[in-house]
């Protein structure tokens, strides 16, 4: 049976992890190549890097780190941020990376997922999207909107159609990272996860509001995603992956128990 | 030397990285001559098997593919590997594949909405028998998978282990005298992935 994924999120900056909330006042944790091999020796399924400033920014992706971490993490990671074309997205997968993840390139030029796709297969490519809550069920029927550039910007795009559109355009999985749930460590945002997972056949991976292991347990059972990410919850120290993984063994949670 | 395949099928890196971790040379090649010079072949690839076929047809590596497997050269199919040594497979409308191994690779169907396909994560491997390439890897260990087809072979005998995912029990790993293959990924699952290959490189190619 599969198991459900556990993904610890980097944010780089200058080659430092940092972290905020809502985007905001980050702090630095950490030097990243070193990090990651502490979650994927901590048991950690997968990992995820951001380079969040390089898209506002504009300048390209941290390339090197990329190599680095693929020489010495062997389990599957995506790297986000400041992809901006085919030929990003290539020197981010022969540097060693499973998967690119686009987000506001994407609602920018959604061609981009299907060439992607087409060149390197649907698995590598990874739709991140950055929903908020709002209120105009009119033109948001899902009752979330899409921003980019890090909630920067709002884009009048609702954000179950622009899933839907993703998966169509050949998407291979979707991580919905809640604006409102980012960093609040108060859990996560059930109702758009299970909403855009149980509507697209792709993996959909969860993120924003990770605090404590019962929160994975309700994105896995009542939020039906097939992967969490988590942040604050490690970077702090607060709790190790063990500790995560052996709540959601108690809680008849299907998830990798040996490494 | 290991010697990888580069047929245009996906991105060796992780291979050549997961090895080179391991203390052990890769080529990566896309000449016939290095894969028949070779002590040992790695088959790895994803993508479709479409165009996996027509790149191996097109750069003459079927036969040398053929040749090695049949010379008793240590040999490991990986992903779409363990597939193009099918007969056939159900990808792109259907494609005849080199048919080393008689099976055909068929597509996940299932009528449960939230079985997601591909099948994207950790999955565990139950040994149906032992074999040098599992040594000091413990029955029901996971490793990581992504794909959509899997591998339905024809002869029980050569399946050392299965995994289950919508609604099949499937082949995920196969093995014949000198001929190895995984559906899962093991340059992606972590230690207990390096502890296949590493069991790989000090393989003889018997069973």
């Amino acid at each position: 049976m599969l198991t459900k994924r556990i993904i610890p999120c980097l944010d780089v900056r200058d080659r430092k992890v940092t972290k905020g909330v809502k985007f905001q006042n980050n702090i630095e944790l950490g030097d990243p190549i070193e990090m990651a091999v502490a979650y994927s020796d901590g048991g950690c399924d997968e990992l995820v890097f951001y380079d969040i400033t390089a898209s506002a920014q504009r300048r390209p992706i941290d390339i090197e780190m990329v190599r680095e971490v693929a020489k010495v993490v062997h389990i599957p990671f995506a790297v986000g941020g400041g992809i901006e074309n085919l030929e990003d997205m290539r020197r981010v997968l022969l540097a060693g990376a499973e998967k690119v993840s686009v987000n506001s390139l994407a609602v920018r030029n959604p061609k981009i997922i299907a060439e992607g796709a087409r060149e390197f297969g649907a698995q590598c490519i990874v739709l991140g999207m950055d929903p908020v809550k709002v209120e105009d069920l009119q033109k948001f029927p899902s009752g979330y909107e899409i921003t980019i550039r890090g909630f920067r910007e709002r884009t009048g795009i609702d954000a179950l159609e622009w899933a839907k559109q993703a998966e169509g355009l050949g998407a291979g999985e979707i991580v919905v990272n809640s604006v409102d749930a980012d960093g609040t460590r108060e859990g996560f945002e059930l109702n758009l996860t299970r909403l855009i997972s149980t509507s697209v056949r792709i993996p959909v991976v969860a993120s924003g509001g990770a605090g404590e292991p019962r929160h994975l347990a309700e994105v896995f059972t009542a939020g039906k995603a097939d992967a969490a990410i988590i942040a604050s919850m490690i970077h702090t120290g607060q709790y190790t992956i063990r500790q995560i993984k052996d709540e959601l063994i108690g809680a008849n949670i299907h998830i990798r128990k040996k490494w | 030397m290991i010697v990888a395949v580069d047929y245009k099928a996906g991105n060796l890196t992780s291979v050549q990285l997961a090895f080179e971790h391991l203390g052990e040379k890769v080529l990566i090649t896309d000449k016939p001559g290095d894969i028949l010079r070779a002590e040992r072949v790695v088959f790895p690839g994803v993508g479709a098997a479409g165009a996996a076929m027509a790149n191996l047809r097109s750069l003459g590596l079927i036969e040398p593919i053929r040749e090695v497997i049949e010379r008793g050269t240590p040999f490991l199919g990986i992903c779409i590997g363990i597939q193009l040594l099918l007969g056939y497979s159900d990808e792109d409308g259907g494609v005849e594949c080199t048919g080393i191994v008689k099976g055909r690779a068929k597509k996940f169907s299932s009528a449960d909405p939230m079985c997601k396909i591909p099948q994207m994560g950790w999955n565990g491997l139950s040994f149906t028998r032992s074999h040098p390439l599992l040594e000091g890897i413990e029955n029901q260990s996971e490793f990581y998978f992504v794909h959509s087809y899997y591998p339905a072979v024809e002869d029980e005998s050569i399946v050392i282990g299965r995994t289950d995912y919508a609604d099949v029990n499937f082949a995920a790993m196969i093995a014949r005298g000198n001929l190895a293959a995984v559906q899962f990924h093991p340059e992606r699952s972590g230690r207990i992935g390096l502890k296949m290959l590493a069991n790989f490189a000090k393989w003889e190619g018997t069973c």
